[in-house]
């Protein structure tokens, strides 16, 4: 507690962990390239530095605020500090920005501008090293990299994973996988985080933007796109939509324009994991067999427990995620030559996330020896996509989904969010509709961004202990517990991204913390908007399960075969 | 593939320091006493039985010169360079071991792994300048002409 001045103005500040939140909190953007509010300070960049009133200068970030200070934010030192700082990351930094991917994104790039930087006096005396395109999920140029150590950090600590570093110091110093082999070879998951925190060129998705044009372009060829739920809450941002506003119908509406045939939501098959995973969970229940069942939704957590946890393996839900369901069902359906009119299927997943490009191309994706999901492409993907293709999302009239699998419940939409899994399980096992009924549930402990929640609901006279958590290094914790035997659980749902897929590692980056309230409030609304409410409730399934189509597939299609 | 023994080694080293990500470093410095290095393989090794995490242990490795992944030869030859060494030319003397050895800036061990040749910042005995160090014992005063009967005499001892 206590006051401070800041370029003269009287500010006050409570628990600030640091000078720099006072000074933001007080309206002055101070640039930063390696400061994260949910990361431990590293204090590497030195940008955020600010002047005393002895002319002292420090790092903002590093320094906590005590009474009666006196800051310059904006002082004449200051500003020369910042801009050769910039100008000495410049320096060693591949510096082809208009083809560069990160153009418009890059916080290197706008800092340059920003602090008024025009010449670079310096050479790039860096050696150039190789690109790393092992892994499907994400590209590693470490010629762009200007050691903010953001992925090092929000690897080991919010992941838990630890799949890169540091290594050799000095100017030699390089981000890199242990003993500098390629990422695909360690632990990553594929969450794609790296990406998010990442303020430059140095991790980008890997992109399949071409493969999608190519189908588009080619008239025998039928696409289908199916869009998760997460996504619509995201996709504006780049078109100035208000954040987290629900953009579905102007996203369907801008991939028919692109050419798809036929736009899915994938939360139709959201409500059909729910119709076999509750299935599936009141089936162990009553066996009392490999508890606690654990969501398998979210590949990088799989890949996770298949890594870290093996003891745990045969406690993952044998159902397929919603994306690999719907693939596979899609592709199912236009085997039918009724129904494919002699052209063929390519399905498009458009995702928030990049692990799902992984789980697309995992051995127990294919259905009669097909690839279900054909080209997975994040959201960030998708608004190239249509900006490349000349659409104001913004000002594009809405259309709604095609059919035949064109309704989805509420419960489907929020899958994008953590807890919505288990929100959609529990409205399953729970009878009842109406709007109290949905308000009791929502208030049983799974919403809400903390990292683990835990609640336990009662079924049928049994009381149900249920964790739901969301970053993996918090998963960690608790599968340890669990492995410890300290917690028992009947039920886990975690996400591999704090907060859920909203925040997942394809989606757009310059989320503050109000967007990420934001995008998780335009799930809920959505939800809210929707007359149904269950999977139950929703006319397809029973179209599904009893209809031609698809009867006595049901396992084949929705479940992993191994 | 290393053999078993030097996991066994790795597990009494490990033993003596406890299971804790705070002795990476004294297991590391243990284990390269033992074997003239540090075999990648054991690396990862601890890493995993101290619970830290194999980038980390191998972000560690690197930033210290004094942790090598290579093994080195039998006499580890450490060829002062720092202010005093230099300014007596010392880079001779560097010189000289290469060429009497048949290394260079990339090859730093002879292929009989008797001899690796390395240069230090400051021995700290700058009064002997030019120096350098055969297994931690300074030889001092060197010339080129002192260098080829050192290596003779080293060679003669095996």
């Amino acid at each position: 507690m206590g006051f401070m001045i800041i370029d003269g103005r009287k500010v006050e500040f409570t628990d600030e962990k640091n000078i720099l939140t006072v000074i933001r909190k007080a309206g002055i953007d101070v640039p930063t390239l390696c400061y994260h509010s949910e990361l431990s300070t590293f204090g590497a960049c030195r940008l955020c530095t600010v002047e005393d009133d002895r002319g002292r200068t420090f790092a903002s970030c590093s320094e906590e605020p005590r009474d009666g200070m006196v800051i310059y934010t904006n002082s004449e030192k200051v500003r020369k500090y910042r801009k050769l700082i910039v100008e000495l990351l410049l320096a060693a930094h591949c510096r082809d920005c208009t083809t560069c991917i990160k153009s418009g994104e890059c916080v290197l790039q706008e800092l340059a501008h920003r602090l008024g930087v025009k010449k670079v006096r310096f050479q790039n005396t860096r050696e150039e090293r190789p690109l790393d395109f092992s892994s499907p999920a994400i590209v590693r140029d470490p010629n762009k990299c200007i050691l903010c150590g953001n992925c090092v950090r929000v690897c080991d600590e919010i992941q838990g994973i630890g799949a890169i570093d540091f290594a050799y110091r000095g100017t030699d110093a390089m981000v890199m996988p242990a003993f500098d082999r390629q990422i695909a070879e360690t632990d990553c998951v594929n969450c794609g985080q790296c990406r998010v925190f990442c303020p430059t060129g140095a991790i980008t998705i890997r992109t399949n933007i071409g493969e999608v044009w190519k189908a588009l372009a080619d008239k025998d060829t039928r696409v289908v796109a199916q869009i998760a739920p997460a996504v619509r809450v995201a996709a504006g941002d780049a078109f100035g939509l208000p954040k987290g506003e629900n953009a579905m119908g102007k996203i369907v509406a801008a991939l028919h324009r692109m050419g798809f045939d036929e736009v899915f939501d994938t939360s139709y098959s959201a409500d059909l994991t729910i119709m076999e995973e509750s299935a599936e969970f009141l089936k162990r229940l009553e066996k009392g067999e490999n508890l606690p069942l654990l969501t398998s939704c979210c590949p990088a957590w799989v890949k996770f427990v298949q890594d870290q946890f093996p003891d745990y393996k045969e406690n993952i839900s044998t159902c397929r995620s919603p994306q690999q369901m719907f693939s596979a069902v899609i592709k199912e359906y236009y085997r039918n030559p009724e129904h494919a009119e002699g052209k063929k299927t390519v399905v498009v997943s458009i995702m928030p996330c990049t692990a799902k490009k992984m789980e697309a191309e995992r051995p127990n994706s294919y259905t009669k020896g097909e690839k279900d999901t054909d080209i997975v492409i994040t959201t960030t993907e998708l608004t190239r996509m249509i900006r490349t293709a000349g659409i104001a999302l913004d000002k594009i009239e809405v259309e709604s989904c095609d059919m035949p699998f064109g309704i989805a419940s509420g419960a489907g939409v929020i899958f994008g969010v953590t807890g919505g899994v288990t929100e959609a399980v529990i409205r399953r096992l729970v009878p009842g509709h109406g709007n109290a009924v949905m308000d009791s549930i929502a208030e049983a402990g799974m919403r809400g961004e903390e990292g683990i929640k835990e609640f336990s609901i009662t079924y049928e006279g049994k009381e149900l202990n249920i964790c739901v958590a969301s970053g993996l290094a918090n998963a960690r914790k608790v599968m340890e517990q669990v492995q410890s035997g300290e917690k028992q659980y009947h039920l886990i749902e975690i996400m591999a991204c704090r907060r859920g897929c909203i925040m997942g590692g394809g989606q757009p980056i310059p989320a503050g913390p109000r967007h990420k309230e934001a995008r998780a409030k335009g799930l809920y609304r959505a939800d809210g908007n929707m007359a149904i409410k269950k999977c139950t409730e929703n006319p397809l399934m029973d179209v599904f399960y009893n209809g031609e189509d698809f009867k006595g597939k049901a396992h084949e299609l929705l479940h992993n075969p191994f | 593939m290393l053999d078993q023994s030097y996991y066994q080694k790795a597990d009494e080293i490990i033993a003596f320091y406890g299971k804790k990500p705070s002795s990476l470093i004294p297991v590391m410095q243990d284990i390269q006493g033992v074997y003239r290095y540090l075999p990648g393989e054991l690396l990862t090794y601890i890493a995993k039985e101290i619970g830290v995490k194999e980038a980390k242990a191998y972000s560690v490795a690197t930033f210290y010169e004094n942790f090598s992944f290579e093994q080195k030869g039998k006499y580890v030859i450490k060829v002062c360079d720092g202010t005093a060494c230099h300014v007596r030319k010392s880079a001779a003397i560097l010189d000289a071991f290469m060429k009497e050895l048949g290394l260079s800036d990339k090859k730093h061990t002879t292929d009989d792994m008797l001899f690796t040749v390395e240069t230090v910042s400051c021995l700290g005995a700058c009064g002997l300048a030019p120096t350098c160090t055969v297994n931690d014992e300074v030889h001092p005063n060197m010339t080129p002409e002192k260098v080829v009967g050192l290596i003779t005499e080293l060679r003669g001892e095996c």
